[in-house]
């Protein structure tokens, strides 16, 4: 009846996760509880649950995205604290505990963090930046968004109910395969991955089709804003690259479910071939986290600096040249496999190549702020602190990317002081950037700048207190997911690291008063006229927070920097451009079909966990009767009255109006 | 560049490369400074991109397929266990429900449900039969211990077909769906771009056939 499933999968010996579990289920339950009590339910099914709304649905993302990285930074306290621990001794965790906790703090910060934030951005940004109402497929964009958010907790539900991979966040086989992964941890790792694939794959469908389809008339491809292009460059890469992802982990579940012999080592299974597969997707993976990460540098250092982005063709080409190199390094992942010398080089050569394109990208960033005004906002610290750390976590990843030193280092901790160089300096301090930059433009008033401060300052030195030191007990020989240890010369440097997590979590806890701030003081910091950092591209045209449609009449482009040309029409004129004809404007209707894939998508994932096979076909057979019964709807779109329209541009217009005045009168053209 | 962009030169100096002459773009919707396209482009558009995107996921089997074929574990290799006869008529009834289901896209045109409904029936039986076909290939390789179990050749033979099945299933699957919607709806724009996305689906399928057509049965045969 329950398949694999019975009480025993609660690990009831286990003090931490259950403890862990417990904690997060009580919290779960207690949010449910607060919504439904204070009557809020009905309001999030409408306005959140079952919003087709991009912008929404960007919020959402980039909410699930910071609970999750909260959830793998614990996972990383974990860690830490074991190896400051596990010197001459066992620790605290048991070696089959500490093998999850670095299986999940991996994937979990990957799939779940980064991913989820960074399409959030893209979904709250790119169709504003467009200057367009929405995306090409509003209830695919829903349905993908549930559907990570299905991986997201089919990867916490296996803290409580049987466990997760102990394989690492790869899960190279002949570990994960059946034989030496007997367990139901690294069928929650595929299930978790293949089902939040899709929505990934159909998150990239719909913004290639949206950027090269849908753009406000005039906006070309070379007057595009850089995160779009960026945006697009990144999607491009999720259209071609989760496919491959999908397909190997899908070879992997026929291993371990059906008994084939992809990746086993006996009956002419080839696991190498797991291992380039893996990252014929797991290098463009990088880039899709980063490129977009570059964009937000790009529109960060260029309003900041009141200054176009310099360079901008240079930037366009090295993205899309980082685009297509990207697919010919990921051999470098494993120089060590013997493929020879001559195929070595020829992946070493390629991926300095790709420190070539980056390298254009940080002399234009450099050279946009010389001569600028530059004003030293919270977003522009973190683009600061980006430059001087990328740059360092580039310099190792050339070292590592010659084949002979790759030898000596690879699966050292200075691999993993390398790549978390690069995502935390690149990635993270990008989408903190990000956040920062258009919190206004989502919630109408800005983030405190005094905390945001204080957060940007101890992340980068919580960062660098942590990650130097492995680098250094790196180079010592120490090598990496070392559960004890008894060499004395690595101990100082993980206790410095340790040290550096308490620094990180400080920075965490000031993030969580920041927000608390910024919500009670929301009327001081309030954004009355859309535009609270002087910015160049169109999300900063319409008001904060933008209405459901976006803009009253689509901007017509002539130039790179649509809202900079119409703030300086309006200043030399002396008054707004005139008021447009209003029109009724049609917006897709809100539906629960993403909501109720997810479900069965959840229950479907579960019972391919636990074999239980009655609850998989009912899975499907529910989301196939979700699918004929959205094809049959009806009613697609409401109609906004142009009443409602120009009601709500006029009151924007008039914010606008108060601004040129106060402009007028401080500052004369 | 026009005039009122010129005017605001002296405020804005570093346009190097901001934005190319006017003249050099495309006009039409969906193109260059045209605006955003159509819903029938953006629908089409976007399902090509997804077909791409499959095409991607076969390659992967395909690749696979080809590293595996010759790591049959002492066990049967394609030469022993493919029957050609079968296989062409396998071959013979996708290629003609292609013809059909072009067919039907041929009646759309000229709004004949009639004859849409027909082609897309016969589309279906055709889809069908090929199936049923594969499916007895399947049960009697696993019938005389030649399962995707015995060997990683035949694993990675297994996944490749069987997803390609499991793909003109789900297309059968999509098929039912569309010639009742059509029958309860007619010819509304959005289930005529419904009818394009199908059609499109099923010519893909085929091209993935005579690919895999080529790269397992025919150099299996030679092997």
């Amino acid at each position: 009846m329950f398949g694999k499933l019975s009480w025993n999968a609660i690990p009831w010996d286990q003090p931490i996760p259950l403890t862990a579990g417990a904690t997060v289920l009580f919290l779960f339950i207690a949010v449910i509880v607060w919504v439904a009590a204070k009557g809020y339910v009905p309001y999030l099914w409408r306005e959140w649950i079952t919003s087709v709304d991009h912008k929404r649905i960007g919020v959402m993302y980039t909410a699930l995205g910071l609970v999750m990285m909260l959830r793998g930074f614990i996972d990383a306290v974990m860690m830490r604290s074991q190896q400051a621990l596990a010197f001459h001794a066992p620790g605290y965790l048991p070696p089959e505990h500490y093998d999850q906790v670095f299986t999940a703090h991996g994937t979990i910060m990957i799939f779940f963090a980064a991913m989820p934030l960074i399409i959030g951005l893209m979904n709250f940004v790119v169709p504003l930046q467009l200057g367009v109402r929405d995306v090409a497929f509003p209830t695919l964009n829903s349905t993908s968004f549930w559907l990570t958010a299905t991986g997201a907790l089919l990867v916490n539900i296996s803290l409580v109910v049987g466990e997760f991979a102990r394989t690492g966040w790869v899960a190279y086989p002949p570990l994960s395969e059946l034989r030496y992964s007997p367990g139901v941890g690294v069928d929650y790792y595929l299930w978790s991955l293949l089902i939040s694939g899709v929505g990934t794959l159909m998150t990239g469908i719909n913004f290639v089709t949206t950027i090269l389809k849908i753009r406000a008339p005039g906006m070309s491809y070379t007057r595009m804003p850089m995160f779009t292009w960026t945006a697009l460059a990144a999607n491009l890469l999720i259209v071609a690259a989760f496919p491959v992802l999908t397909a190997t982990l899908a070879m992997l579940a026929l291993d371990r479910y059906l008994g084939f012999h992809f990746f086993t080592n006996t009956a002419g299974g080839n696991m190498m071939m797991f291992i380039n597969l893996i990252w014929a997707w797991g290098h463009p993976e990088v880039y899709i986290l980063v490129l977009p990460a570059f964009g937000i540098f790009s529109e960060v250092f260029s309003t900041f600096s009141s200054k176009p982005l310099f360079g901008y063709r240079s930037m366009v080409m090295a993205t899309m040249a980082i685009c297509l190199i990207s697919f010919t390094v990921w051999l470098h992942h494993f120089f060590t496999m013997g493929a020879g010398a001559d195929v070595n080089a020829v992946f070493g050569i390629a991926t300095s190549l790709i420190a070539v394109a980056t390298g254009v990208k940080v002399f234009n960033w450099i050279f946009t702020m010389y001569g600028g005004t530059v004003r030293f906002a919270t977003p522009m610290l973190w683009s600061l602190g980006f430059i001087v750390t990328f740059v360092l976590g580039g310099m190792t990843g050339v070292l590592l990317a010659v084949p002979p030193a790759d030898f000596q280092l690879h699966n050292s901790l200075f691999l993993v002081a390398h790549f978390h160089n690069v995502i935390i300096g690149g990635v993270v301090f990008g989408v903190f950037a990000g956040i920062s930059y258009w919190f206004p433009k989502a919630f109408g008033f800005r983030l405190h700048e005094g905390w945001g401060k204080a957060v940007f300052w101890l992340s980068l030195a919580g960062f660098y207190i942590v990650f130097m030191p492995l680098y250094v007990a790196g180079l010592l020989g120490m090598t990496r997911r070392l559960q004890h240890y008894d060499v004395a010369m690595w101990r100082p440097w993980m206790l410095i690291a340790a040290f550096g997590t308490l620094v990180m979590a400080a920075s965490a806890a000031c993030q969580v008063i920041q927000l608390v701030v910024s919500i009670r003081r929301r009327e001081q910091l309030r954004d009355t006229t859309g535009d609270p950092w002087d910015g160049r591209s169109l999300e900063w045209a319409t008001s904060s927070p933008p209405p459901s449609f976006n803009f009253a009449v689509l901007p017509q482009v002539s130039g790179a920097e649509p809202y900079w040309e119409i703030k300086r029409r309006a200043i030399e004129a002396q008054q707004l451009s005139a008021e447009p004809h209003y029109e009724s404007i049609e917006l897709p209707r809100n539906s629960p079909t993403g909501f109720i894939t997810a479900f069965f998508a959840t229950l479907t994932g579960f019972a391919l966990i636990w074999h239980i096979w009655w609850l998989m076909a009912a899975g499907l057979a529910a989301a196939y009767a979700v699918f004929v019964w959205f094809a049959w709807r009806e009613v697609h779109e409401k109609l906004i009255p142009a009443a409602v329209v120009a009601r709500l541009d006029r009151e924007r217009r008039r914010a606008r109006a108060e601004w040129l005045a106060q402009h007028a009168a401080g500052e004369p053209a | 560049m026009s005039a009122s962009a010129n005017a605001f030169a002296g405020i804005d100096p570093y346009k190097v490369g901001h934005g190319a002459s006017p003249a050099s773009h495309h006009a039409a919707t969906g193109h260059g400074e045209g605006g955003p396209a159509s819903k029938r482009v953006i629908v089409g558009y976007g399902f090509w991109i997804f077909l791409l995107s499959d095409i991607v996921m076969f390659s992967c089997f395909f690749a696979a397929h080809a590293v595996l074929q010759t790591a049959t574990a002492g066990g049967p290799s394609g030469r022993e266990l493919f029957d050609p006869g079968r296989i062409a008529i396998e071959t013979a009834c996708l290629l003609l429900s292609s013809f059909t289901a072009g067919m039907s896209a041929v009646a759309t045109q000229m709004r004949k449900q009639g004859w849409m409904q027909l082609s897309l029936l016969a589309t279906g039986i055709l889809g069908l039969a090929f199936l049923l076909l594969e499916g007895a290939d399947f049960a009697s390789m696993i019938s005389h211990g030649a399962g995707p179990d015995r060997s990683a050749f035949l694993s990675s033979f297994f996944a490749l077909v069987g997803c390609h099945g499991l793909h003109v299933s789900a297309g059968l699957l999509w098929l039912g769906t569309m010639m009742a919607q059509v029958f309860t709806k007619g010819f509304r724009p959005n289930i005529l771009r419904r009818l394009l996305c199908f059609n499109l689906f099923w010519h893909t399928l085929d091209i993935i056939w005579v690919a895999l057509f080529t790269m397992v049965y025919l150099i299996g045969e030679g092997r």
